[in-house]
């Protein structure tokens, strides 16, 4: 398969950072950009890396699934991860937690039926000096709360 | 040499080499640190904390098997801290391992149940119910027990690094982590069953042994292995006269824990329904069943008529009988029969290559030099197909030593892999693409396949440094005992030229001899007989056997004491493995013959047999105490020119498989039974 024009550039780019024998370095970054693209590591995407890094299909599969960030199905348009983590949960990750279930009304690793929403428990997002912290896709927010959390739904739904 | 290091281990002071790992340095002094991922050969894992000790000054326990030694490092390895971690580990682990020991092919030979019984407590208080996930069966030979697994990582080790296949990972994380073959729900791999030999527990086992016996009802026996020529040691294990298990968990012979399909499974050829137990003769159009008795008179009579008359016998011998059967074979045609014409099917040029090296002594590599050479020239041959035991050996000294490996050949192999340069060109014309980078290797060993032979042999040595050492491949366990027991028409054993030369193995086979004698072959596979009279030894009724007057069942090689002489030019014993009622083995065989006949040949027992070869053929003289204790000899060659006469032979590879092996594979159910044999080939 074949991606973007920019993908391909930088994936381009990646592999020849790596020296003679250590390709297999290139794996999680390529991954992870793959998937940014595509929305989640499919049976061709695993395939694909696979020939890109002289890998078999399951050194692939063994990095897939050990990394939770690595999808094997596509997240929802806005991928909501709540951080219950030590500095967030101190801070009322948990309810931030409970009330993002319920408004969402959706579990863990969860997408919504419209694909427009997907719900994570995420570990440490390393925004401890903001707790509680959510993050949606790159995008951080700081300090949340069930009413905050509230605002940010509807302005993602707007979006 | 390393610079020593001295440090202190339970109060033994000790000196070893910088680098060495704490878990070996014990070793030294005798002290056992017990592990269950660490494996000597293979990439570190630090996975199983057995092997946790307390070293003074580290503010925790390390672990052993990646703890290189310091100066001056004082290590314990049994204190109370070290004894309740690994105590702790163990209860760890048992916590979801079924205790089904009782019926677990693993008991009685299992890591874990002796480190439990040494280390472990003798309760658990784990009473969560355990999960259990029902046994997969991955391939005809591989079945995997998911709860028994404790998570060492050997088996993907040992299937990444030790075999190149890379069938074999670990997927998910944690608590969910397991072991998974590459095809999803199966494994298409070598089916070699390393995985299963390395695994410290029951999760990998075998699907020919398991729930067939127990380890302590068996007995052993360490024999050659019947297929490849690499000479591989396999014990077999017998129960009740039944070879149930073959494995080389000792370690011992120059294959150490290496071992291939065929060596560990490629046995059931002994029992299968189609081996011949009894004499057949010719009454009329049909074989029929005779007895010794009556057969042996039957040929006899006519060996005699047709010596008195003056008649002309052919004798083809075989590349996997033992060399004290070829020996006696070829005795007892030219002394006896008073012929030359005695061959078999030659699958490497062996001869050019010793006349090649006239005055070159020290050139021929063994298994070992393989794995210490600096580097590694690979023509003409699939050696992870023909030669698994060799490819082993590039592979781990890739792995331990970075060796430079150099693959000469049209198409594809594995060693590509590992290989610092690839010639996709055929023989001498692909090795003069690197003559240059070949010039420089002072510590090269060179193996070579069929697309080198006759005067290229001779062009090869000429081009490459006078201090490499050769390899030439041939295909089958005692193809290279063949030659240098002189089953050729123009060479005598050891090489000595034959007064005068007798027909070729090709011209035998066409000629209308009155006598043709096969001794385990099949050299009439495809065409019909020219010759008067056929005698076959054979175990089973092969185009050849069916065209014969008289068949007489031979006994295999794990019926057999003996030896083998491998590839590399190395004399291993064959020790017996099972009994076997009705075949007899060759030598018996042309021992009757010779008695019938009223000729007095040497007693045809295997010792006696094995004296004469060491006393009278070159190169043969080795040191008996090594022979009988199991180990390999390495054979000396002339080292003078070789004088061939007459048209030379055709040389060619059968290009066996790891999945076939002549007329043999075609008997093992087992090599039959797996999905890979109609995968691969070996490309010409």
């Amino acid at each position: 398969m074949t991606f973007s024009a920019e993908l391909e550039a930088r994936l381009a780019d990646m592999v020849k950072r790596y020296p003679p024998g250590h390709l297999r370095g290139a794996l999680v970054p390529m991954l992870l950009y793959i998937q940014d693209e595509v929305g989640a590591i499919t049976e061709d995407v695993v395939q694909e890396v696979a020939t890109r890094l002289q890998l078999t299909p399951l050194q692939v599969e063994e990095v897939v699934g050990y990394y939770s960030m690595l999808r094997r199905q596509p997240a929802g348009r806005h991928h909501v991860q709540v951080c219950t983590n030590i500095s967030c949960l101190l801070r009322g990750g948990e309810k931030v937690w409970d009330h993002a279930r319920r408004q969402l009304n959706l579990q863990h690793k969860e997408t919504s039926p419209d694909g427009q929403f997907s719900l994570e428990e995420v570990e440490c997002i390393g925004a401890c000096s903001w707790a509680p912290a959510v993050q949606v896709g790159y995008d951080y927010y700081h300090e949340m709360s069930p009413e905050k959390f509230d605002e940010l739904v509807e302005k993602l739904k707007n979006q | 040499m390393p610079e020593l290091v001295k440090l202190t281990i339970d109060g033994k002071e000790i000196e070893v080499p910088a680098g060495t790992l704490v878990i070996n340095a014990a070793r030294q002094v005798g002290i056992e640190i017990p592990a269950f991922c660490y494996y000597e050969g293979l990439a570190l894992q630090a996975a199983c904390r057995m092997c946790l000790v307390e070293v003074e000054k580290a503010p925790k326990l390390l672990t052993a098997c990646t703890l290189p030694v310091a100066k001056d490092m004082i290590v314990r390895t049994e204190t109370p801290q070290v004894a309740a971690a690994r105590k702790g580990m163990l209860e760890f682990l048992l916590a979801n391992h079924p205790l089904d020991c009782p019926v677990c092919d693993k008991g009685g030979e299992c890591e874990l149940q002796d480190m439990t019984f040494r280390y472990g407590a003798g309760e658990s208080r784990f009473s969560e119910e355990k999960q259990h996930i029902e046994e997969q069966q991955w391939s005809p030979v591989v079945f995997f027990d998911r709860p028994r697994c404790i998570l060492c990582f050997r088996c993907v080790r040992i299937c990444n690094e030790g075999m190149g296949v890379a069938a074999l990972g670990v997927i998910n994380r944690g608590a969910r982590s397991e072991i998974a073959p590459n095809k999803g729900d199966h494994l298409e791999c070598d089916e070699c069953g390393m995985c299963i030999d390395i695994c410290p527990v029951g999760a990998l086992t075998s699907g020919i042994y398991r729930y067939k016996t127990r380890p302590w009802e068996m007995e052993y026996a360490g024999t050659i292995c019947t297929h490849c020529a690499d000479g591989c040691k396999t014990t077999l294990s017998v129960r009740n006269g039944r070879v149930i298990r073959g494995n080389n968990r000792d370690h011992s012979g120059i294959n150490g824990e290496f071992l291939c399909v065929k060596g560990r499974y490629a046995f059931d050829f002994l029992e299968h329904p189609e081996r011949l137990h009894q004499p057949l003769v010719r009454r009329g159009v049909e074989l029929q069943h005779a007895s010794w008795k009556e057969a042996v008179a039957l040929v006899a009579a006519k060996f005699n008529e047709v010596r008195e008359r003056g008649g002309a016998f052919g004798v083809i011998g075989s590349a996997r009988t033992t060399n004290e059967e070829n020996f006696y074979l070829q005795k007892f045609a030219r002394s006896w029969l008073n012929t030359n014409n005695i061959d078999h099917r030659r699958s490497g040029d062996v001869v050019a290559l010793l006349d090649a090296l006239a005055g070159l002594p020290g050139s021929l590599a063994t298994t070992a030099d393989v794995y210490h050479a600096g580097a590694v020239l690979i023509v003409g041959a699939d050696l992870a197909q023909q030669h698994p035991l060799l490819s082993f050996q590039v592979r781990a000294n890739v792995r331990h030593h970075g060796a430079r490996v150099y693959v000469v050949h049209p198409h594809p192999q594995r060693e590509d892999k590992v290989a610092a340069q690839v010639v996709r060109a055929r023989g001498l014309a692909g090795i003069g693409q690197i003559r240059e980078k070949l010039a420089g290797e002072q510590s090269l060993v060179v193996l070579f396949g069929e697309h080198i032979q006759g005067a290229d042999v001779r062009r090869l040595v000429e081009m490459l440094p006078a201090t490499a050492r050769y390899v030439a491949l041939v295909d089958y366990a005692n193809s290279r005992g063949a030659l240098d027991m002189g089953l050729l028409p123009d060479l005598l054993p050891g090489y000595q030229p034959a007064p005068a030369p007798g027909l070729s193995l090709q011209e035998m086979v066409g000629a209308s001899l009155d006598v043709l004698w096969v001794v385990g072959a099949n050299p009439l596979q495809g065409r019909a007989r020219a010759s008067g009279f056929l005698v076959v030894q054979e175990l089973f009724l092969t185009e050849t056997a069916r065209q014969a007057d008289v068949v007489f069942p031979a006994a295999a090689a794990y019926e057999k004491t003996g030896s083998f002489t491998n590839v590399c030019g190395e004399v291993q014993r064959l020790k017996k493995g099972p009994a076997v009622a009705g075949p007899k083995t060759d030598l018996e065989i042309m021992g009757l013959l010779a008695r019938q006949m009223g000729h007095e040949l040497a007693p045809p027992l295997p010792e006696a047999v094995f004296e004469e070869i060491r006393r009278s053929v070159a190169g043969y003289n080795i040191p008996y105490a090594t022979f009988v204790t199991g180990a390999a000899s390495a054979t000396q060659y002339p080292n003078g020119p070789i004088a061939r006469q007459g048209s030379s032979e055709l040389i060619r590879s059968a290009r066996d498989t790891l999945f076939t092996s002549g007329t043999l594979g075609r008997y093992c159910s087992v090599l039959n039974s797996v999905r890979e044999r109609d995968l691969v080939r070996v490309e010409e």
